[in-house]
């Protein structure tokens, strides 16, 4: 027993000298880059592995999104499928009808941001009742949002309607995905362990606490609410033009309630767990897809077992070391000891 | 004038379905203070148990509405042993994650036993009375009149039963009230038959009255009977039935007067709009936070 646990320190140490490596991240960052690029270009991958990626990345964006506001900021959204919607369909406007033909994959990215900064528009007005409502009504608030934009979607001729919008190009590919994942957790993960992160995480232990200590509350609940959903609003253009089809009810209350699952699976307040769970879930729904529907009912089976028995998730209010600012702390301290043992292992 | 008479109606009839189901949200939410989100898809359960004793059994409507009942509260009570019994003492959010877990579940266990909707077999017969230009069914004013009976039922309970008062006891103080010989896990589980086995009424009324049963026809309902219950400020009994009628009129009138596209819409905006005036609800008190 004792040697696993040993073994087990060993490789956790090793894992933390890598991972704390100066050039652990521009290194990972750059052969993901190349990888993906490669594989966009020589496609020596299975399209429908590629599109699961796909899906994984957008999957993280919303998840990591939400986690600022679930997770951090401690309310309770219901409506993250609202912001996504914003921006799918904002960004699907402007390269189908608004973009010249030719020029559209150039555009690309503009329509993207186009489509996170409509929804971060929208983001800006739901964080307005934020400031008197919390809790359950809070809660209420963003379903309500949610199925005000599905309903007004809905009821736009111009969009579509029920019918829905197509006449995407399928412009999201794999490295524009992962440019804008590691854009989003870079991002979340630098407000979350700067001042206004610390803002963050003292409304979600006590709202007045934090407001005597001079925290803007409002200011940093708005912020908090446009940098969500904004990254919803991108993971919704990535959406759109991965799939070539939105109608509104793609974006209606289980699609939500998808984004809360992976949230809450992974554990919250936690980057890492966030991507944890992103990539679990939607990985076992492919991997289960042969069960049929009885992996629908398998999956919410396994949710509510995991919740008994480990309540706040996998990862759970942690946070992996990689994600936080102490790893460059721990990991010098690790590679001086590494380097005194050398040492006396010469003497 | 009949034709407001007529959505009037209409209005209450919804708005009594909604009422039942929204008194399982807030009895839960008063004794426990988690949102039971299964609640919406026990309802379709309910609905469900009417066809298959409706059809299977051959029983007429008195039975069929009671074994409905029993067999939803029944499960009620099960889902919370199994499966919130557990997370009493856990992180709230957990609790609310494995209630939508439990609700994702019943939709897909229904869907997986039975893709295709189904027809509830009309278990009454539908008398339309003519008076003037207004039309009343008996199954409208059977809907109504029961769930208003129910609704009775429930408030004699609550206010005046022993069980009733030791509810109240466990919503005002979870921590003194075990000491003063109440048995709170029985109170719990007697919530929960109570609670759900109203949402199994509703679901039978609901088939009766739509007869077209899917399984997920509980998650658009139970939302919106969530939303009654936050109306009318959540864990007050009182305030789930007003809620309950309040969202009804709302979305009959809106689908009266407006192309019934608009309903959802403008529903939610009207409730956002409270939520922002009143944001604890209408007969909800206040709650100061405290430092």
């Amino acid at each position: 027993m004792s040697s696993i646990k040993i073994t087990y320190h060993n490789l956790l140490a090793k894992w933390h000298i890598l991972t704390g490596h100066k050039l652990f991240w521009p290194v990972f960052m750059a052969a993901g880059l190349v990888f993906c690029i490669a594989v966009d270009t020589f496609d020596f991958v299975d399209l429908y592995l590629q599109l699961i990626l796909i899906y994984v990345g957008i999957n993280i964006i919303l998840t990591v999104s939400l986690n600022l506001i679930n997770g951090y900021m401690g309310e309770f959204s219901v409506g993250h499928a609202g912001f996504m919607a914003v921006g799918a369909y904002v960004a699907s406007l402007l390269t189908v009808h608004a973009f010249p033909a030719g020029v559209q994959s150039l555009l690309f990215p503009l329509a993207i941001l186009a489509g996170g900064i409509g929804a971060a528009l929208v983001g800006f007005l739901v964080a307005i009742p934020s400031f008197k409502t919390r809790g359950d009504y809070l809660a209420i608030v963003t379903l309500a949002f949610g199925m005000i934009v599905k309903s007004v979607l809905e009821n736009i001729d111009a969009v579509g309607g029920p019918r829905g919008l197509l006449g995407m190009e399928k412009l999201t590919t794999l490295p524009w995905v992962f440019f804008w994942t590691a854009l989003s957790i870079w991002v979340i993960r630098n407000l979350v362990y700067s001042n206004f992160g610390r803002g963050v995480l003292s409304i979600r232990e006590d709202e007045i606490a934090s407001d005597l200590m001079s925290v803007n509350t409002r200011q940093v609940k708005i912020i908090a609410f446009v940098v969500s959903s904004f990254f919803a609003g991108i993971a919704g253009g990535l959406f759109a033009h991965a799939l070539q089809f939105i109608n509104p009810r793609m974006f209606d209350i289980l699609k939500s309630t998808d984004i809360l699952i992976m949230v809450y699976l992974g554990g919250i307040g936690s980057i890492s767990g966030s991507i944890i769970g992103a990539v679990i879930y939607t990985i076992l729904l492919e991997v289960l897809r042969p069960m049929g529907i009885w992996r629908m009912v398998l999956m919410p089976l396994m949710l509510v077992l995991l919740m008994i028995y480990r309540p706040r998730g996998i990862m759970g209010m942690k946070e992996a070391l990689m994600f936080t600012p102490l790893r460059d702390l721990v990991t010098e301290k690790l590679w001086r000891q590494k380097k005194k043992e050398a040492a006396d292992a010469t003497d | 004038m009949a034709y407001i008479f007529q959505q009037a109606l209409n209005a209450l009839q919804l708005g009594s379905i909604y009422a039942l189901i929204a008194l399982g949200y807030t009895m839960v939410y008063g004794i426990l203070t988690m949102i039971n989100f299964a609640h919406g898809d026990l309802f379709m359960v309910g609905a469900f148990f009417c066809f298959l004793i409706a059809v299977y059994l051959k029983l007429s409507f008195v039975p069929t509405l009671l074994l409905s009942m029993l067999a939803v509260a029944f499960l009620g009570v099960v889902i919370e042993r199994l499966a919130y019994k557990p997370l009493r003492n856990a992180p709230r959010v957990s609790a609310i994650i494995t209630a939508l877990g439990v609700g994702l579940f019943l939709e897909n266990f229904t869907l997986a036993l039975s893709p295709y909707p189904k027809h509830i077999p009309p278990l009454l017969e539908n008398i339309t009375w003519t008076i003037g230009s207004l039309s009343i069914s008996s199954l409208q004013i059977i809907v109504i009149v029961l769930s208003l009976v129910l609704m009775l039922i429930l408030d004699f309970i609550v206010q005046h039963t022993k069980a009733g008062m030791a509810m109240r006891a466990i919503s005002w103080d979870k921590t003194i009230v075990p000491l003063m010989g109440v048995s709170v896990n029985k109170i719990i589980s007697l919530t929960f038959a109570i609670g759900t086995g109203l949402g199994g009424a509703a679901g039978v009324m609901y088939g009766l009255a739509y007869p077209v049963i899917d399984p997920y026809m509980g998650i658009m309902v139970g939302w919106k009977a969530f939303i009654c219950a936050v109306v009318g400020g959540i864990g007050n009994v009182r305030g789930a039935m007003i809620g309950g009628f309040i969202l009804g009129a709302v979305e009959i009138m809106v689908a009266a007067f407006f192309p019934s596209t608009y309903r959802d819409f403008v529903a939610f905006t009207l409730l956002l709009i409270l939520l922002i005036v009143r944001p604890y609800g209408i007969l909800g008190k206040p709650q100061p936070q405290k430092v």
